[in-house]
């Protein structure tokens, strides 16, 4: 039965063709940072995360409190603030757009988590040995691109 | 008219230039900066005679630890050798090179420099940097 099921696409001609589909379709892709300034600011101490990995709410509060980032001031212009709120919050997991849904789940309505990295899915995906945690390329669970190769793009399936 | 030639073409040289003669570390835009330091520095010190490359080392390499523990130095985040690669004490994301001769646009953008002088200062040394040390740190960059 499974190897019929791994035999039954070589047969089709358009395998090739339906690839890219896939691959946005697929679990871990997540909608890249597409805005300028965003990317920027947000990624001028790490990688700019794809807003559609927290609420709105979230982004909201996170914007809100750049003076005290994780403990570093991280503060900038007023323009410059709301300009990345409006577009992480129009691009939020809860955004109309809605590409983040999954992982919002067993959230509270209310709920503004701030740590990506200490939400349920992340650390049921994440569990791994405290090695891995420690390879001097990672220094901390919140660097996608150590293992994610593709981070900054959207793309997480390479684990 | 005749006479108007040469300087002209002395002119259109000269506005060349850039392209072709100009070494990594001379740059318009980080020299003028480095000018707006300087005068801030005299302002700060009358004393102040000008900018010194080794005391920009020193500000590198001296371990501060009078910030935040994971960065008690410059070195903490842009390895011993600024013309390496480096990477955020913090975050992990890689760090391109400051010295001027491996990433020759460093020190350019006021603003950006700015950011940075104060998010590292403080963050390392627990304070703000003088005019007269982020001077210092450029010209030692300046010649790396």
């Amino acid at each position: 039965m499974r190897r019929l099921l791994i035999v039954a696409p070589l047969l089709l001609g358009s395998v090739p063709a339906l690839t890219p589909v896939a691959a946005l379709a697929d679990d871990d892709w997540v909608p890249p940072v597409t805005d300028a300034v965003t990317r920027a600011e947000c990624g001028s101490c790490h990688m700019a995360f794809q807003p559609a990995f927290l609420p709105a709410a979230s982004w909201r509060v996170m914007m809100g409190t750049l003076k005290d980032h994780f403990g570093d001031d991280a503060s900038l212009p007023p323009e410059t603030t709301a300009h990345i709120a409006a577009y992480l919050e129009a691009n939020a997991a809860d955004s109309p757009r809605g590409m983040g849904r999954k992982y919002l789940r067993r959230l509270g309505p209310d709920a503004a988590p701030q740590r990506i990295t200490e939400m349920r899915w992340f650390v049921h995906e994440h569990d791994f040995p405290d090695r891995v945690w420690k390879r001097p390329d990672v220094v901390t669970r919140s660097n996608c691109a150590a293992c994610h190769r593709g981070a900054e793009q959207g793309l997480y399936e390479d684990d | 008219m005749r006479a108007t030639a040469p300087i002209l073409a002395a002119a259109l040289l000269a506005a060349a230039a850039p392209a072709w003669t100009t070494p990594a570390w001379a740059n318009p835009a980080r020299d003028s900066l480095l000018n707006a330091y300087a005068a801030q520095a005299k302002a700060e010190d009358p004393a102040f005679t000008g900018f010194s490359a080794e005391r920009g080392e020193a500000l590198f390499r001296t371990r501060w630890a009078g910030g935040d523990e994971r960065t008690p130095a410059c070195t903490a985040c842009h390895t011993e050798d600024p013309r390496q690669a480096g990477r955020n004490a913090k975050t992990g994301r890689p760090i391109e090179p400051v010295a001027v001769s491996v990433t020759s646009d460093r020190f350019t953008d006021e603003d950006k420099v700015e950011k940075q002088f104060r998010r590292d200062c403080d963050s390392v040394l627990g304070r703000a940097c003088t005019a007269r040390e982020k001077g210092d740190y450029i010209t030692f960059m300046k010649g790396q």
